[in-house]
């Protein structure tokens, strides 16, 4: 059965490890829906996130060709409870005062943020998960989305324990 | 130790054991070259970088040990693709030296600027490029150890002319830690008493040998555990020589040209134990349909093979050799024989002898190869080109061990016959070396007369000359209403006449009594010899399984 995965790789903080992961996606054919990147609480560690879609097969080759590569440390699939967040700017027009004082109320249902205010534009910053961040997009794709930024997704276990080092 | 970059690595490979090394220089690796001048290490001069790389895959296959070769940036890295490709695909360990630009000068198209390391990503295990000189010994440390542990490969590591020159403080570690590489050896004892269990409970079983098998030197214990279990066995391409193929329990090479018997019997067995080999599509042909009625425990190094082409029953991640000792250690308890498949084998292996014996001028490839077999030893090294001269040889050509057989399967690159066997012959230089070739493969690297000549490397190339592109033309007679296009190569070149202008030796041959004496000739010679067999132009490789067929619809000519 086809679903979404979303997967957590520590890698090696060095350069060309973006391009070594996304060739191997690439070549194989696997398609890369969204992918995150930062740093750790560990030197010398990137965390990446990456969102595909696929079956248990698929997911599994992934896992295992991942695995292959030198730079990547650790591969975990996330379950489904796992905590899952994505960011997005969204540029609104605001034609009318109406229009800013309903977006202003979507926000605030959404407990997005107002963080810029232009003469006929405004900025919302909202986070969530793909489903909630989608939601609060289409709400205000009446108005005018003239500019939209997500981060793609990022993602953690629950509980106490940290996502070993180690293949 | 302060040291010039170029220095240290030399220093640093011969601390890895390097002896010698196969390259073409250029202005980017001119001071490494500079410190060659001076190093007890042999350096082989090739003509072409391609074959650099080749040379330094025929002689890890055969040794067993890392082949490196060297090149110059850009074109000089290049060149090399094919040859790191090849090794990449059948999991042989070089490590590649690529020169590059100053440091400086990256990122500016700079006169012969490559992207090497971009370039070579997805065909090499891993790759490098020197970001300073104190590195250098660390990172060749870590690079033979990515090439040579767990399942082999390529490694590239691209040099800057600037990191070659500059001097450095120099530490050479006794070994290195790489974080996220730690091979997989030791085998799941779980898993390992699954499988013997399923073994134990077949009816029909099977044991499918490929190239992991001989990388793991496991050849002994492979012949103890299927003695004690009755086990016939199959190999793919890679793994022929693993298991001698004039045993009793011997059913040769499955596959599109594989061995009818051996396609016959792992199609109808009920349990396969698959060791060391990655199921090509060429070793299954159709998956839908290979071994229908079989449960698969697959036993590899590489945890991304296993449910990669066909689905597996019972996995078991780890290196041959160690795994199979254990499961010998098990089985011997409880070991169980199979007399009806064991007399069903038989029969198979009786009612499809190949044919090799014809008289026929021109000559029949099939007879060269008989005759080819007969001159050489057990421990002479057969290397193949690739196409209809590859499949003749790896079908009617037995091997009895292991580093005997040396060909370019996954890749299947025309052109890696005739460097891989100048490797092999500076790997084993007391042994004989054959090149079956065919005419078109030959020609694709056939500069290299050159540096067997000036290097001595007395080396023999058996050309199954048709003046076609034997194997696309074969598929355009069967397949494409006989259209031939773009195969024709001509009556060109005069193969003596060719051979002759390197100063290497040439003989034709036209008569199937003459063969025999042509190759020890050739052998006796002590010379690079080219061996002109004219066999008949439209001469096939029969059996066959068609393309998308599965493996039991193996057709006769």
């Amino acid at each position: 059965m086809e679903r979404e995965h979303v997967l957590v790789a520590l890698v090696e903080d060095e350069p060309g490890v973006m391009q070594r992961i996304s060739g191997m996606f690439t070549r194989r054919h696997f398609n890369i829906d969204t992918i995150s990147v930062g740093h750790t609480e560990k030197e010398g560690l990137s965390r990446m996130t990456i969102t595909f879609w696929g079956d248990d097969k698929k997911a599994e080759q992934i896992i295992k060709q991942l695995n292959k590569i030198i730079e990547v440390v650790k591969v975990t699939i996330m379950e489904s409870d796992s905590i899952q967040r994505e960011l997005a700017l969204i540029k609104i027009s605001t034609p009318d005062e109406n229009a800013r004082r309903e977006i202003v109320q979507y926000a605030n249902i959404f407990r997005a943020k107002i963080v810029d205010v232009g003469k006929d534009s405004m900025i919302v910053e909202v986070t969530g998960n793909s489903g909630k961040v989608d939601a609060f997009v289409k709400l205000v794709n009446p108005f005018g989305v003239k500019e939209l930024a997500i981060t793609g997704v990022t993602a953690m276990s629950r509980g106490s324990k940290p996502q070993e080092n180690g293949k | 130790m302060k040291m010039r970059g170029a220095k240290a690595m030399l220093e640093s490979l011969k601390r890895e054991g390097v002896d010698v090394m196969f390259g073409i220089p250029g202005g980017s690796v001119i001071p490494l070259y500079d410190e060659i001048y001076d190093s007890d290490i042999r350096t082989l001069l090739m003509r072409h970088e391609q074959a650099a790389a080749h040379a330094a895959d025929g002689y890890a296959r055969v040794s067993g040990d890392v082949g490196v070769c060297i090149s110059t940036s850009g074109p000089g890295a290049t060149n090399l693709v094919t040859g790191i490709a090849t090794a990449f695909l059948d999991s042989s360990p070089i490590v590649a030296f690529t020169g590059q630009v100053p440091r400086s000068m990256i990122g500016k198209d700079s006169f012969q600027e490559a992207d090497s390391v971009g370039i070579t990503m997805p065909i090499t295990k891993h790759n490098f490029q020197f970001y300073s000189v104190e590195e250098i010994p660390y990172t060749i440390k870590k690079a033979f150890k990515i090439a040579r542990s767990g399942r082999p490969g390529p490694v590239l590591i691209d040099v800057p002319k600037d990191v070659q020159e500059k001097e450095a403080d120099m530490k050479f570690p006794k070994d290195v830690d790489i974080k996220g590489y730690n091979p997989n050896v030791t085998g799941h004892p779980k898993q390992i008493k699954k499988a013997v269990d399923l073994l134990l409970s077949a009816q029909r079983p099977i044991a499918l040998v490929g190239g992991g098998v001989i990388i793991s030197g496991a050849s002994k214990e492979l012949m103890d555990f299927v003695e004690m279990l009755g086990l016939p066995v199959v190999t793919s391409l890679m793994g022929k020589g693993a298991f001698p193929e004039d045993h009793p329990l011997a059913l040769g090479m499955i596959g599109m040209h594989g061995r009818k018997a051996g396609n016959f019997a792992i199609s109808d067995a009920d349990v396969i134990i698959a060791i060391g080999c990655r199921f090509s599509d060429r070793t299954t042909g159709n998956v839908n349909c290979f071994a229908p009625e079989a449960q698969l425990i697959h036993v590899d190094i590489e945890a991304a093979e296993i449910g990669k082409n066909v689905p597996c029953h019972v996995p078991v991640v780890g290196d041959a050799k160690q795994v199979l000792k254990e499961m010998i250690k098990i089985a011997a308890v409880k070991a169980k024989k199979h007399p009806e498949w064991t007399a069903k084998v038989k029969q198979f292996k009786k009612e499809f002898q190949p044919k090799m014996d014809y008289d026929d001028v021109p000559l029949m490839p099939q007879r060269v190869i008989k005759e080819i077999m007969e001159v050489i030893s057990g421990d002479d090294i057969v290397v193949t080109e690739v196409g209809q001269c590859q499949m003749w040889a790896a079908h009617f050509l037995s091997r009895t061990k292991s580093r005997t057989f040396i060909s370019s399967g996954g890749l299947g690159t025309m052109g890696f016959g005739f460097p891989a066997a100048i490797g092999a012959k500076i790997a084993k230089p007391e042994r004989n070396v054959i090149d079956i070739a065919g005419d078109g493969s030959f020609m694709m690297n056939c500069q290299e007369l050159a540096t067997t000549v000036v290097e001595d490397v007395p080396v023999v190339v058996a050309v199954m000359n048709n003046h076609y592109l034997g194997m696309v033309r074969q598929w355009q007679e069967l397949f494409f209403d006989r259209r031939y296009s773009g195969v024709d190569l001509g009556e060109v070149p005069d193969y003596l006449k060719l051979a002759d202008a390197f100063g290497a030796n040439g003989i034709r041959v036209e008569k199937p009594g003459d063969i025999r004496e042509a190759v020890k000739e050739a052998f006796d010679s002590g010379r690079p010899t080219v061996i002109d067999f004219v066999v008949k132009r439209e001469s096939n490789i029969f059996p066959m399984v068609p393309p998308g067929g599965c493996l039991k619809d193996i057709i006769e000519g």
